[in-house]
């Protein structure tokens, strides 16, 4: 299991927070799945000190908290807010979200290398919300970020992993850097299939959040996830144009 | 004879009384802030009553039992049985089917749009729910707090003395020094005016983040909510919120934008972690609260269970705990 800052993850699933029906339906979804990381939005959950209570709550889960800057379009907002979330929470995990395009929510990649530089020359460990572009990617990790989490659609879309090629040329590029496709997942399925191309995590929130039964969906996508991850390292098979039979037929009566 | 005290007169308590009243109890009422007003949440309430379309995000018993609150009222105040209009713009069509899964009680709505509220323009695609209503919170309150008055109930603008028997704490927020899981949940909301655009029911524009509606109040006044957000400031309204509120006025129909702006509300829901209210006996104080979202909807099924408790030592679905 790969080191995210030197620590391992429970298992290979990150949850977000956001849009459940209730608390308790949010608290039941990870006590179900048992998801190993809560991500959490500081700006959208009221500004200040002011989402204190469910804060609390989510802390309260008992899983390793990842906070957010979700919702932030600027370098200086971005790097309030981590600042915010490292009081808040007490940690140096940061999710570093900067949105460059209002309806597509795609990332401003340019803004993200400028502020995962400040943020860890401040000693934040920064976990950027990134697209699939290889360059950028370097440009992060020059950066100082020793994390990587491109995206698989846009986010809430729902999608799936919209470039399979670049998040595979991405995993081989950097076989040493935890990887995690972070946006876009709808189904199962598609978790798996991020697992199954070798990511080391696979971050989602609204899949399970806005599904019509939360808590089965947590638990259907943490199935997938073990899944996807087993089926990796087992090594599979590939894919051919012709049959091969699974058991030899030279010789076999039927031939003759 | 035994008299019941009743703290807090928002939605909650005033309902409350109403329920002890009705069957014949006799009730105080205490309340520092004094009658019903802008001190209250409720004050700031849609003040829709519609359990099929609240069902999309929350749980069974708000469904169930938010159907009893529309014959409640209607024997208590105004209301307007026109039903709800659920509409979403064309790129969020997911959104309108996800919406239509996950409730019931509606019929698809397509040129019928046109008719239900002929300026609605720019919509093709709805959902209509037809048995739903919708009130106004506040004439509701003044309602509730007249007939109480003409029972010879006596309301005391004061807090209510240091532990009374038989109290009942419908306190809101404020009862957070002994309900420590309550939690508020910030809501923001815009009274507008604009007599040029003529909408008979609520309306609720489907929208990613957050359930927008408007609700018309008569003589082209429109309340616009609300919405929801884990933080505990009831301070002010964010940029972000009047500009999410008002967009949605405006894609309703443009004509939204020559409104004028005549109020606007935020304030803290009162809410317990699965969003779902609560009645607590502790001791000699029954406490009545959570009513999230829902509190004209709620509000008489938590009501008769506090009656049901206080009078006939009855425990309805909403007690979770009794330690008298």
């Amino acid at each position: 299991m790969a080191s995210f800052y030197g620590t391992t993850l429970p298992n290979p699933l990150m949850l977000g927070t956001a849009q459940y029906p209730s608390p308790a339906i949010l608290e039941r979804a990870f006590r179900e799945s048992g998801a190993g990381v809560a991500t959490v939005s500081l700006r959208r959950e009221g500004a200040g000190r002011a989402g204190q209570a469910f804060w609390q709550m989510v802390q309260d889960l008992g899983v390793l908290t990842l906070p957010n800057t979700a919702g932030c379009h600027t370098v200086k907002e971005a790097v309030t807010t981590a600042h915010m979330a490292r009081e808040v929470f007490d940690t140096t995990w940061i999710k570093l979200e900067l949105i460059g395009h209002t309806d597509s929510l795609q990332p401003d990649v340019f803004g993200l290398v400028e502020a995962a530089r400040i943020l860890s020359e401040d000693g934040f460990q920064v976990f950027p919300y990134t697209t699939e572009d290889l360059i950028i990617g370097e440009r992060l990790l020059d950066a100082g970020c020793e994390v990587l989490m491109p995206w698989g659609a846009p986010i809430g879309s729902g999608r799936g992993l919209n470039n399979e090629y670049a998040l595979r040329v991405m995993r081989a590029e950097f076989p040493d850097v935890p990887l995690v496709v972070d946006a876009g997942i709808g189904l199962p399925s598609h978790a798996a299939h991020a697992m199954e191309l070798g990511f080391d995590a696979v971050l989602l929130n609204t899949a399970v959040a806005r599904a019509g039964d939360p808590v089965a969906m947590a638990r259907a996508m943490m199935g997938a996830i073990e899944a996807g991850k087993l089926a990796h390292d087992a090594d599979p098979i590939e894919a051919r144009d012709m049959a091969e039979a699974s058991t030899p037929v030279i010789g076999k009566a039927f031939l003759t | 004879m035994t008299i019941w005290s009743v703290i807090g007169a928002g939605v909650a308590g005033l309902a409350v009384a109403t329920e002890l009243v009705e069957r014949g109890a006799r009730v105080q009422i205490f309340d520092p802030s004094g009658p019903p007003g802008p001190h209250g949440c409720s004050w700031w309430a849609g003040g829709m009553l519609a359990p099929w379309c609240e069902y999309e995000n929350a749980e069974e018993p708000v469904l169930r039992l938010g159907q009893q609150a529309i014959d409640w009222w209607a024997s208590k105040t105004t209301i307007q049985r026109r039903g709800t209009l659920v509409v979403a713009a064309r790129r969020d069509m997911p959104d309108l089917r996800r919406f239509a899964r996950q409730t019931e009680g509606f019929r698809e709505a397509g040129p019928e749009i046109a008719d239900l509220e002929p300026d609605l323009i720019s919509f093709n695609k709805g959902l209509f729910f037809d048995a739903e209503a919708h009130l106004d919170p506040r004439k509701a309150l003044h309602d509730l707090h007249r007939n109480l008055l003409a029972k010879g109930v006596v309301f005391h603008q004061k807090p209510a003395p240091t532990r009374p028997e038989n109290a009942i704490d419908c306190r809101g927020l404020h009862a957070r020094d002994t309900l420590h899981d309550l939690r508020g949940v910030k809501g923001e909301m815009l009274v507008i005016r604009c007599p040029d655009v003529t909408l008979t029911r609520p309306v609720r524009l489907l929208h990613p983040r957050m359930p927008l509606y408007i609700v018309p109040r008569g003589d082209g006044i429109y309340m616009l909510g609300a919405t929801m957000i884990e933080a505990e400031d009831s301070g002010r309204i964010t940029a972000r919120s009047m500009l999410e509120l008002l967009s949605a006025a405006y894609a309703l129909n443009p004509a939204f934008g020559e409104a004028e702006v005549l109020e606007i509300g935020v304030d803290l829901r009162p809410a317990f972690p699965d969003n779902l209210p609560r009645i607590r006996r502790l001791g000699h104080t029954i406490y009545a609260n959570g009513l999230y979202r829902h509190g004209y909807l709620l509000a008489p099924a938590l009501a008769k269970g506090v009656a049901d408790l206080a009078l006939h030592n009855t425990h309805s679905e909403m007690v979770d705990e009794d330690r008298a």
